[in-house]
């Protein structure tokens, strides 16, 4: 099989590897990458489990070639935490509530760094709105918004996470 | 309330929190072996057909396979959810009953490799007539689906308490109504996956996303004819279950079959498509109900029919038919009930539990009728609710014992949490608000299979140091946050903050744990938990008691000190000792009570490893009837909920804009868990009410088997939900503890409907609610004005 060689940019870090051309994003980062943060719960673009940022914009890495994304920025949940500190969007989730079963979670994070990073103060409609793409079936998003609305006033220096 | 606690009640972030927000948590699909395989299944296309041959030679043939099996290689031995029902072989043999019924499986070097094995199989089918409406299954010369269940009847309940005739006769006032709803899905966001992994002394690792490692563990061995000590079933990080992962599913089976063919670990996933394809997730159900009420609507009796669209197999379907009469024993006294219920096999995938099982749309009519009486009658609903409403210590007609209830605090806070009084009569045409009430088991009072076992045990294991304690459970972690609430559980027992409590839980080898089915593990396996930890504790207590030369009666620990309860302690000897042992280190203990640690190291030095284990099962619960035991539990939760909707009169589209949720939960663990449970339920509860139906074309396939075309609720379609938790002290309960997950599903369904019928008018007999469906209501309605 004729594989393409190609370079992904990860979490700021260069990974070169060999891989067929119909190879998707999710697949590279899952099985090539070992980075298996990113959830696949569909594989066609319905669940937005598998998020991940590239060049910034949330894209469902189950729809995009591995080779698409080569020589773009790829943030993945692995790439939020600050060495042994969580994102304070990762921290907001933990203490409101906004993680059960934990499988839209990584997608849901990735989803609301995209969003805040373009809106820090975000009504509560734009937040559903920015989230509309990542399905939750565990918690009614109730408590995912609360977190979302949280995180936004901690990064506006508003309140800080205990 | 009296007693206070230090852990317990509080809102503690969940222990696998950072795990999962981090993407560290490992789920079945995230597992990788060296050398792992990847298998596939071969599943009919035909509804049903006869399976005249399976020719699997070329597959076999094809370079990277390295296993095929079928029906010849595993056997054929039967199994299913209950004992007294196996009505399923791995592979078929003789027919095919639905689109998605497995043939066979391969296990390839690679996925790619695996399907193409698949495409390589021969099977020879003879299609037969398939039926897939229940009512035309049941009716005569209906293609017969299972030769030992003629008329395609999988199960019948017929129960009376009381006489329900003599009953109606006296009421003042009686109705009849219907309503049916559409198979759901469980919709979790992870597909079922299955790793098996085999040793070199012939034992198997099977890692599955399951609710129920335990049942799995025995279906797995008992079909495939291993030892049960051959097989370790454990439980990774589940993405979600709600009940359609309470069975052993084709992937177990499959992949241990495979790895033990191979030698080689071998990964099994289901597509989405598959999910739907295996389905077990929540039946249609065709209620009908007559009740009768005095003229001041006391509820005199009811008078239930069920007819419920099982699929081709039974799975939990026994339970499903008996649940969907039996909860609706309470929360209301009604001394008479008849239930008529009846489970029809058909040629579609089988349904199975789901949160709420068997109870929902039983709960849901209900409901409705309570309104719809009220209205004729010209009583306030929730007036009518609670005038008939049961109370702690009542025993429903079909014997359920309602050993705490906060029914009535639930609804008055409903009531009083959404306004009801200023809403109620008074919103505008096209808006309107709905209550419902309903309940639920904290537990089956008795095992799937026919057994004495304990449905829960735990071992608790304090370290050597004395620093930190483990608590292993084979209880299963599903998102619901049972980790978190034993973790609770053991820190309070043992009077020490949650952070030295680290909890193992998932597998087998940790003891039996029956797993997250019908809303077990807070009380089941809590019972066990604290009793594990009770004995941990006294078991130091009684060490540091002899050291100190008082009497360990005198002594607890509290937020990870010793107290004494009698004289002045003199810890400085063992202080001095545990120092002497921690030469050189910084941060040790230095307050002036003896710590947790030094205790329990003073403990370990007198007697070696600190171990306490704990076990539970209920005592013997509920009637002599057949089927009694469905339903029983050691106690209920309960719910009530108010919603207010607004309805296009032009379209018919409904918007639901606010809920006010109350349950009671026995004296809450963890609060935050607990409204994440009754969130996650009026979810639930709202996607089956206004759009999710798994849809079928006129062959049996799914034609919406899909997370695009099968519609679950969006964040934009939630509204605001506000969560009032009530408390009881539930004396069966560990702390007082009892149920959520499930029962707060029931009041959604109903809620919405009546609140709609409040908008419009419209009564509405067939969910879900869409457009079409609810303007043609409206236009009904209208029309009788």
């Amino acid at each position: 099989m004729n594989k393409l060689a190609l370079t992904l940019n990860v979490n700021g870090q260069d990974y070169d590897l060999l891989c067929e051309p119909s190879r998707t994003l999710a697949q590279a980062l899952r099985e090539d990458l070992g980075l298996t943060g990113t959830k696949v719960g569909c594989g066609v673009g319905d669940c937005g489990a598998c998020t991940v940022l590239v060049d910034g914009q949330t894209v469902n890495s189950c729809l995009v070639l591995a080779t698409q994304a080569a020589g773009k920025a790829i943030v993945t949940i692995e790439g939020l935490a600050d060495g042994p500190k969580l994102h304070p969007i990762q921290e907001a989730f933990v203490e409101h509530g906004a993680i059960q079963c934990g499988f839209c979670s990584p997608g849901m994070i990735l989803s609301a760094k995209a969003l805040l990073d373009a809106n820090p103060a975000p009504s509560e409609l734009e937040i559903r709105q920015g989230l509309s793409g990542n399905l939750c079936r565990c918690t009614g998003y109730q408590k995912i918004v609360q977190a979302v609305d949280s995180a936004a006033r901690t990064l506006r220096g508003e309140r800080t996470v205990g | 309330m009296a007693q206070q606690f230090d852990v317990i009640g509080s809102r503690a972030p969940r222990l696998d929190g950072p795990a999962k927000a981090t993407g560290q948590a490992i789920f079945a699909d995230d597992l990788h072996f060296p050398g792992m395989l990847h298998g596939a299944i071969l599943q009919s296309p035909h509804p049903h057909a006869r399976v005249l041959s399976v020719d699997a030679s070329a597959a076999r043939r094809l370079p990277g396979v390295k296993a095929v099996i079928t029906a010849a290689e595993v056997g054929t031995i039967k199994y299913g959810v209950s004992p007294a029902r196996y009505d399923e072989t791995l592979f078929a043999t003789e027919k095919v009953r639905y689109v998605g019924d497995e043939i066979a499986a391969v296990a390839a070097v690679d996925l790619a490799t695996a399907l193409e094995a698949l495409s390589l199989i021969k099977v020879e089918y003879d299609p037969l007539p398939a039926v897939f409406d229940p009512l035309e299954a049941l009716a005569e010369g209906a293609p017969l689906i299972h030769d030992e269940f003629p008329g395609n009847v999988c199960a019948e309940v017929h129960q009376e308490f009381g006489d329900v005739e003599a009953a109606l006769a006296k009421a003042d006032y009686v109705r009849t109504d219907s309503l049916k709803n559409k198979r759901q899905d469980g919709g979790f966001i992870e597909t079922h996956c299955a790793v098996a992994a085999p040793d070199l002394n012939g034992r198997v690792t099977l890692y599955s996303a399951t609710q129920v490692p335990h049942y799995v563990q025995r279906n797995v061995a008992m079909v495939l004819g291993l030892d049960l000590s051959k097989l370790r079933v454990i439980k990774p990080y589940v993405g979600g279950g709600f009940g359609p992962k309470a069975e052993a599913t084709p992937l177990d089976y499959c992949s241990t079959a495979l790895a033990l063919a191979t030698g080689k670990p071998v990964k099994m996933a289901y597509t989405r498509e598959q999910v739907f394809l295996h389905s077990r997730a929540r039946h249609q159900f065709i209620h009908e109900m007559t009740t009768g009420v005095t003229r001041d609507g006391k509820l005199l009796a009811l008078k239930h029919r069920a007819i419920l669209d099982g699929g081709a197999y039974t799975s939990f379907g026994i339970a499903t038919v008996y649940y969907s009469g039996s909860l609706l024993g309470g929360p209301y006294r009604m001394a008479n009930m008849k239930y008529d219920g009846l489970r029809a096999f058909t040629n579609k995938p089988a349904c199975g539990a789901q949160r709420g099982h068997g109870g929902v749309i039983a709960r849901a009519l209900f409901e409705r009728q309570l309104d719809l009486i009220a209205k004729e009658l010209g009583i306030d609903p929730v007036r009518m609710r609670l005038e008939n409403m049961m109370e702690v210590g009542d025993v429903t007609c079909n014997d359920l014992n309602m050993s705490s209830l906060g029914m009535r605090e639930c609804i008055e806070a409903v009531r009083d949490g959404s306004d009801w009084g200023a809403k109620k009569g008074k919103l505008p045409r096209g808006k309107g608000i709905g209550a419902a009430c309903g309940f639920f088991v904290s537990g089956a009072g008795y095992p799937i299979y026919r057994s004495e076992t304990y449905h829960s045990t735990v071992t608790l294991k304090v370290d050597e140091d004395g620093g930190g304690i483990k608590v292993l459970s084979a209880s299963a972690e599903i998102g619901q946050g049972s980790d978190t609430v034993l973790g609770m559980i053991a820190a309070e027992s043992l009077g020490v903050p949650l952070d030295l409590v680290r909890v193992e839980s998932g597998s087998t080898d940790f003891g039996v744990d029956l797993g997250a089915y019908s809303s077990r593990q807070t009380l089941m396996s809590g019972h066990a938990c604290r009793d594990a930890a009770l004995m941990a504790k006294n078991r130091i207590l009684g060490s540091v008691a002899a050291e100190l030369g008082v009497d360990p009666a005198d002594l607890d620990f509290k937020n990870g000190v010793l107290i004494s309860l009698g004289p002045v302690l003199d810890i400085a000897p063992l202080r001095t000792r545990y120092r002497k042992e921690h030469r050189g280190w910084p941060n040790l203990p230095d307050g002036e009570a003896l710590s947790f640690a030094e205790a329990a190291r003073m403990a370990f030095l007198a007697q070696g490893s600190i171990v306490g284990t704990g076990q539970y099962k209920p005592p013997q619960l509920g009637g002599k009837y057949k089927g009694a035991a469905v339903g029983t539990s050691p106690a209920y939760g309960c719910s009530a909920q108010v919603v207010e909707v607004a309805v296009d009169l032009d379209t018919g589209q409904v918007r639901v804009e606010s809920i006010t949720d109350a349950h009671d939960c026995g004296r809450a663990i963890n609060r935050t868990a607990v409204e994440g449970q009754m969130e996650g339920s009026i979810s639930m509860g709202l996607g089956e009410a206004l759009f999710e139906e798994v849809k079928f074309d006129a062959k049996g396939r799914v034609v919406n088997p899909s997370l695009g075309e099968y519609h679950i609720p969006t964040i934009q379609d939630m509204p605001a939900m506000k969560c009032i938790v009530v408390e009881s002290d539930e004396p069966n309960g560990p702390f007082g503890a009892k149920e959520v997950g499930e029962g707060a599903i029931m009041p959604t369904i109903p809620a919405i409907l009546n609140a709609v019928f409040d908008a419009t008018g419209a009564v509405i007999t067939e969910l879900p609610l869409t457009p079409e469906r609810v303007l043609r209501a409206i236009r009904e309605a209208q029309g009788k004005e």
